[in-house]
């Protein structure tokens, strides 16, 4: 459980491009997180709603997460596999040379304003 | 105009600590002070591990540790009570894990002048931890044996960052069915770079073998 953890950066790293780009309110955060990064979507936004309210610049602010489908890759195969599905053992080798090609983000995509 | 506009960031929220870690080991290099992130599961044995660590190596090197496993200073006490080290509590403030910026507010209360080795030990918990880049030298864990041989295999990431793993409660081998063999086979799977040691904390068997890894370990630091 460190989605508290977690929100508590994507409020630095967001309000560091609000001043960047001299935004006053943020409407929405989109965030990509992968489906094996450990991060589960409603205990983030449950987090970000009570720390996120606390701050001017993010009142009312809505976290939206994109779920990145985790996908390995099978070196002896060249192919690529549901990582979910079959974790790191590949399904047509029965082989286990296989590594995560994407599923572990956790990142801050973009930041809707109004202007 | 009432239209939106969309801001592109595409940056982990890692990267931030990821830096901050990276610039905190680069002080600590230049400072001649290595730094050892100690994690296990609640109860592994680590404070107790601390104190025989700690008793073989106080004499050759200046040692001192952060406690974070909990937000009482039970812990802090205790270490330095059976060792004379100075031991200092952390507040995590309910949170899972250390990270950089954490640690190093911890660091700015030891006289790091006069210490080789600091031992953090880190928050009870085999997930969150593993996620944060603490800034030390090195991450270390202790698996203890009623935990189960398959723990490498069901929390990968902590096993992949960890260079070494200590085994302990030996002791007690003959009631579980934990096989050393296996455990091996386990964690070289996730980090074939891993050293496994097995410990028993509590009759001090395998504590030298333990206690020359990280003797090696902070001279080749201050050395380099
Ligand atoms: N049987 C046995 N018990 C141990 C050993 N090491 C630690 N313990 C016990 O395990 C419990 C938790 O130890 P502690 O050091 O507080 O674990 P921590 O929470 O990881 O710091 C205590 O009751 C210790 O006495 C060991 O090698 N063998
Ligand atoms: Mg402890
Ligand atoms: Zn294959």
């Amino acid at each position: 459980m460190h989605e508290l953890g977690i929100v508590f950066y994507i409020i630095r790293d967001v309000k560091q491009a609000a001043e960047e780009n001299r935004v006053e309110h943020v409407s929405a955060v989109v965030m990509n997180i992968g489906e094996v990064s450990t991060v589960v979507p409603e205990y983030l936004t449950d987090c970000w709603r009570w720390a996120a309210d606390k701050e001017e610049l993010l009142r009312g602010c809505e976290l939206r997460v994109n779920t990145i489908p985790a996908v390995s890759y099978c070196d002896d195969c060249q192919q690529e596999y549901e990582t979910v599905r079959y974790g790191r053992t590949c399904p047509r080798c029965g082989g286990g040379h296989t590594w995560l090609l994407r599923g572990n983000e956790v990142e801050i995509k973009e930041i809707i304003v109004s202007s | 105009m009432d239209g939106v506009k969309v801001i592109e960031i595409k940056k982990s929220v890692f990267a931030e600590n990821e830096k901050d870690a990276a610039a905190l080991r680069e002080e600590l290099k230049r400072k001649g002070v290595y730094l050892l992130n100690l994690m296990s599961s609640p109860g592994s044995g680590k404070t107790t591990t601390l104190i025989r660590l700690i008793n073989l190596l106080k004499d050759k090197i200046r040692i001192a540790v952060m406690e974070a496993d909990i937000d009482s200073d039970v812990d802090a006490v205790k270490i330095k009570e059976a060792t004379g080290v100075e031991s200092i509590q952390l507040h995590t403030g309910g949170m899972c894990h250390l990270d950089a910026e954490m640690t190093r507010q911890g660091l700015d209360n030891l006289q790091l002048a006069d210490v080789d080795l600091v031992i953090l030990e880190n928050v009870g918990n085999l997930v969150c931890p593993a996620e944060f880049d603490t800034g030390a030298v090195r991450n270390a864990m202790i698996l203890s044996v009623p935990e189960g041989d398959d723990k490498p295999l069901k929390y990968p990431l902590m096993f992949s960052v960890c260079d070494l793993v200590a085994v302990n409660k030996t002791d007690v081998l003959p009631y579980f069915d934990f096989d050393l063999d296996r455990c091996r086979e386990n964690v070289r799977l996730r980090n074939p770079r891993a050293q496994v040691i097995p410990i028993c904390a509590k009759t001090g068997e395998g504590m030298e073998a333990l206690a020359g890894w990280l003797l090696a370990e902070v001279k080749a630091w201050k050395q380099e």
